[in-house]
């Protein structure tokens, strides 16, 4: 197994601060947008994109919520493993709303899909758009491709890209692992 | 990862404590999802429900439909008074005829206890108890006792007493199960007549004086007066009844702290609890409805995620 960094801390940090400069540019005063972390990992992104935008960009009134798309999964019985579901928080509708799904990953597109389904419970939103740390390309089994991307990685089925965030995991950082 | 240890739900007697707070914690996901402008996730598109019932149901027949709906399953309903059991057919023939319709999940209402232990040996397909006689009422005590950790935080180290018709119910037994397993302490409190023997055997303990026992518990879950299970009389008059058993205002108010009213419906107003109790702040009888159906949703789910989709009907 070997363990290669994909980006390191001060990486991070620049791509949070284009991705954040990309939204505003996007969304202006975020008067009728509101951003939304895909549970469980997007949360972690949502929150620290959340935080630069209100310090350092100054957006007043930023809504944000979490999504949990569990029970909207396409793979309910079919794996080994029993899914277990997260919470959602999205105190708000989103009729109307231009809505960012933000996510760490993007890999096969079907989370994505299924955040699809789960956010018109909430309403029917103006329009969705989809924000991501790392896009994995050439591995995708829907068409779905993000509005913004930190990085681009061509990573083979096998490997995995684990995404660690200083809050919760000791250090910013994306690893390939390739087992 | 978690998982039931169950492949039914017969009775709150095969659970253990995980199995319990992992319905909870499920159900909290699943009370957040009933909350939303719309209610419905597609998890079960791919399964099939028949509710059957041999005994009369509201309540827990809707909550269980509107449950399975919420789920996407498809639902089938059965109802005795419609159906060919009253021409001589056999429980077993009458479910496999069903089963046949490739139905994955059986829940199911029955007058004799035991009944769905019977048929979760005899037929291939998930088995949820709804009922069965003066034996079980899981989905009541799940809900009832998710009821008391969302009022009260938690269940361990609560003082729970069950007033009234022990001796016919299956809301009581599945209760004190439920209640012990989490870790709170339990009394019964009725007439003699109205208490089976050996009842101790469980761990709790019997009160005959309704007063005493409220000035001791937090929670006070007071069971209907079933005349329809009552062959002979078990007390001289309903009016003697509520007289000693009867809570009402003045009782509640006059008691040393404030104590959460419970009661499982459907209720007789003005016999085991006075109209004013039912409907003041301190009873959360219409809250048990509610959770009812997330916490029914949480077994469904639960259960259903360990069909095999090879195996499935």
């Amino acid at each position: 197994m070997s363990k290669k960094v994909l980006l390191n801390s001060k990486e991070v940090s620049i791509i949070l601060h284009r991705l954040a400069c990309q939204l505003i540019e996007n969304h202006k005063s975020f008067d009728h947008t509101v951003l939304v972390g895909i549970q469980p990992r997007g949360k972690y992104l949502l929150d620290r994109l959340a935080q630069m935008l209100k310090t350092d960009y100054k957006i007043k009134d930023l809504k944000t919520g979490n999504l949990d798309i569990t029970f909207f999964r396409d793979d309910f019985r079919r794996g080994e493993k029993i899914l277990e579901a997260n919470t959602t928080e999205i105190d708000f509708l989103v009729e109307n709303k231009n809505v960012v799904f933000i996510d760490d990953v993007l890999y096969t597109g079907r989370s994505i899909r299924a955040a699809l389904t789960a956010i018109q419970s909430f309403g029917r939103p103006r329009n969705i758009e989809l924000l991501t740390l790392i896009d994995r390309r050439f591995s995708r089994h829907l068409p779905i491709q993000p509005d913004y991307k930190g990085r681009q990685v061509d990573a083979i089925n096998q490997d995995r890209v684990i995404v660690k965030w200083k809050e919760h995991d000791g250090e910013d950082a994306v690893y390939l692992i390739n087992s | 990862m978690s998982e039931l240890s169950v492949d039914h739900l017969l009775g709150i007697k095969y659970l253990n404590k995980k199995d319990i707070n992992l319905i909870f914690e499920t159900a909290d996901h699943f009370k957040e999802v009933i909350n939303r402008p719309i209610k419905k996730v597609p998890s079960l598109r791919d399964i099939t429900i028949a509710n059957l019932f041999f005994e009369n149901s509201t309540r827990t027949k809707l909550s269980f439909e509107l449950a399975e709906k919420r789920l996407s399953a498809d639902v089938i309903n059965f109802s005795a008074s419609q159906s060919s059991v009253k021409k001589g057919e056999t429980l077993i023939d009458t479910v496999n005829n069903i089963l046949s319709m490739k139905v994955d999940m059986v829940v199911m209402r029955h007058p004799k206890p035991g009944s769905c232990v019977f048929l979760s040996d005899h037929v291939d397909a998930r088995i949820i108890n709804a009922g069965d006689g003066a034996h079980e009422h899981p989905t009541q005590a799940l809900l009832d006792t998710y009821s008391i950790r969302e009022r009260l935080g938690e269940v361990k180290g609560k003082n729970v007493v069950i007033v009234g018709d022990i001796l016919h119910s299956r809301v009581a037994l599945s209760n004190i199960y439920a209640l012990k397993l989490l870790g709170a302490k339990v009394k019964v409190c009725g007439p003699k007549s109205l208490i089976p023997k050996h009842i101790e055997k469980l761990g709790v303990k019997v009160e005959t004086d309704l007063r005493s026992a409220l000035n001791w518990c937090d929670v006070a879950n007071m069971l209907r007066v079933q005349h329809e299970r009552m062959a002979v009389s078990f007390f001289p008059t309903t009016r003697e009844y509520s007289q000693q058993y009867g809570l009402n205002k003045d009782l509640l108010d006059s008691l040393d702290k404030e104590i959460t009213v419970m009661h499982p419906g459907p209720i007789n107003r003005g016999v085991e609890i006075t109209s004013d109790v039912a409907d003041s702040d301190q009873a959360i009888i219409l809250d048990q409805v509610e959770n009812g159906v997330a916490v029914r949703m949480a077994v469904i789910y639960l259960l259903a995620a360990k069909i095999n989709r090879e195996n499935a009907n």
